[in-house]
């Protein structure tokens, strides 16, 4: 175990945690902000492992701009200070998806990836990122972007009223 | 000899330590400058003196309120969430510390023996950093808005969050086009990039006002002060905090306001160069010296507008960043690009390109479809159109006859 690695499983931890919280607490706008950590510490994952580009990008449109709207559409709509105990649903349930979903995960992966090195490259840089992204990965990247466009315009329909052409 | 990224991160612990206590230094001395020049330029434009009694011309004056508001008494609202209502203004604080990390002030100094670059660091995505900082500033604005646990302030944190990332949009895609003409991020490498053209302000001259534009509205300064719109808002966001935790919020935004100059002196303004002056003049320590400089003329820039324009309305405001700026933004990288992929794949057909695109340019302009005024409609179709069951309203341009009384007046004092 190297420093890196002891840094990448606390890190790794603290998102977990804070997951957990997001989902635990009461209060609504906390949930929020548990999110936020949660996120951050992925982008600290990403500045471990060298990744730069991707751990600035993450910091700059997940938490700095995605969250950030969600808080704001909670707040438009209901926002109390205070803990609000309409928030949970019938544990059971809840548990049984919950495990399900990560146990099925984490098999998966540890089934995908347990035997693969992966060398850890040098620093990642925009040029890197780019080249992969518009040269190996440029049709998925297409087919998202007019996914995303679809999304935009279906939003637009959806929140124009009726007959105020 | 320029630094480069690779000069960066191999300072002694000291020095490390050294800089970072010169940046605070630096931001919270021109804090404390820049609200008493605001507050004499302002004045000045208004023919009054300012404030001139603390000190020489009054320049104690903004560490006296300082002073003044440490000593008050720290409110803490009845209904606020009371961690969130005290984390707001340090994660403010924080981010508008952060951001300057990158700036670079100079070229190598000698700090006691040790040769090093006059910035605390630099990386390779040095511009996402400042982005994602001031990113993270507007969760100060929308938690003390949310956490004071009362209408105006929660309007007003709503307002400024909508307001920042809007402008933030503007701000990041005018960055772009830097990125694109110097090939890099790191800030020291795009200052050095501009010595061997000419200042980005010139060459990306769309960019540069787009970004100016922005800047103004990302750091919610007047003309585009809706956050804390007094006439609307009592003060915005910041109304329920009082003492330090005030303070906190003045000093994030008067440091988010030096942060977004220096930007644009590192980005656009050639950085800590001084044109037209000789070598020796451009080195070592003078460069703090042009950097200051150029970011108090940027300062003053801002005070201007604040002393020349009235404030927007919120509407106005948010259509003009979002239905002007980003779409002028997003044809200018796209003409940039046109322009840089002709220039490197087809030099010696450049005006056979340029005159193409004219052309195409020209033909949608002729046969873009007219805009047609929608029909007026009369007072019958409206009254008709109103959902069933709704309250009877007057037509929107009902004209008023005007009463008799005041017509006689008028009539009255027309014949003397």
């Amino acid at each position: 175990m190297t420093v890196s690695d002891v840094l990448l499983t606390a890190v790794g931890l603290v998102a977990v945690g804070a997951a957990l919280a997001v989902v635990m607490t009461e209060h609504l706008v906390r949930a929020g902000l548990w999110l936020v950590v949660t996120l951050g510490a992925i982008a600290v994952e990403f500045l471990l492992l060298r990744a730069e580009f991707a751990a600035w990008v993450q910091v700059l449109i997940y938490v700095g701009a995605v969250v950030v709207l969600l808080l704001f559409a909670v707040m438009l709509t209901r926002a109390p200070i205070g803990p609000s105990p309409d928030l949970d649903r019938p544990l059971g349930p809840a548990l049984l998806v919950g495990a399900g979903t990560g146990l099925g995960l984490s098999t998966l992966f540890v089934w995908v990836f347990a035997d693969r090195q992966v060398a850890v490259p040098e620093t990642g840089s925009a040029q890197r990122l780019g080249e992969a992204i518009f040269a190996d990965w440029v049709l998925p990247f297409e087919v998202l972007s007019v996914l995303l466009l679809a999304a935009l315009i279906g939003a637009i329909v959806l929140s124009r009223r009726e007959g105020a052409s | 000899m320029n630094p480069t990224l690779a000069d960066f991160g191999k300072d002694v612990w000291w020095i490390v330590l050294i800089k970072i206590v010169a940046v605070f230094v630096f931001l919270v001395v021109m804090t404390l400058f820049t609200i008493w020049y605001e507050r004499r330029v302002v004045a000045r434009m208004q023919v009054r003196p300012g404030p001139n009694r603390h000190g020489p011309f009054g320049l104690l004056q903004s560490l006296a309120d300082g002073l003044k508001l440490a000593f008050k008494e720290d409110i803490m609202p009845l209904k606020a969430d009371r961690v969130v209502f005290f984390l707001a203004p340090v994660i403010s604080t924080v981010c508008a510390f952060t951001a300057f990390a990158i700036m670079p002030f100079g070229p190598f100094v000698s700090i006691f023996g040790q040769r090093t670059p006059l910035q605390l660091t630099d990386i390779p995505v040095a511009v996402l950093l400042v982005l994602a900082t001031s990113g993270l500033g507007i969760y100060g604005i929308v938690l003390s808005g949310w956490a004071s646990g009362s209408t105006y302030p929660l309007l007003g944190g709503l307002r400024s969050s909508a307001q920042m990332i809007s402008y933030e949009v503007a701000m990041g895609l005018s960055i772009v086009a830097v990125f694109m003409s110097a090939g890099t991020m790191s800030t020291s490498e795009i200052v050095t990039k501009q010595a061997d053209s000419n200042w980005y302000a010139i060459l990306l001259l769309p960019s540069f006002v787009i970004y100016a534009i922005s800047a103004v509205g990302e750091t919610n300064r007047a003309p585009f002060d809706l956050p804390e719109a007094e006439s609307e808002l009592v003060g915005g966001f910041h109304t329920e905090y009082s003492s330090l935790k005030f303070a906190l919020f003045f000093l994030a935004e008067y440091i988010n306001m030096v942060t977004v100059s220096g930007l644009a002196v590192t980005l656009f303004l050639g950085g800590w160069r001084m044109p037209f002056l000789p070598d020796w003049l451009n080195q070592g320590w003078w460069g703090a010296l042009w950097f200051t400089i150029k970011v108090l003329i940027l300062l003053f820039m801002f005070v201007w507008l604040r002393g020349t324009l009235p404030r927007l309305r919120y509407d106005q405001f948010m259509k003009f960043g979002w239905k002007v700026l980003i779409p002028a933004n997003l044809v200018w990288i796209l003409v940039l690009a046109g322009v840089k992929t002709v220039n490197a794949h087809a030099p010696q057909q450049r005006w056979y390109w340029i005159g193409g695109a004219f052309a195409l340019v020209l033909l949608a302009a002729i046969f873009w479809p007219s805009k047609k005024d929608s029909p007026k409609p009369t007072l019958e179709q409206e009254v008709a159109a109103r959902p069933a069951g709704s309250f009877p309203v007057p037509p929107l341009d009902l004209q008023v006859p005007v009463s008799p009384r005041a017509q006689r007046i008028t009539a009255e004092r027309e014949v003397v």
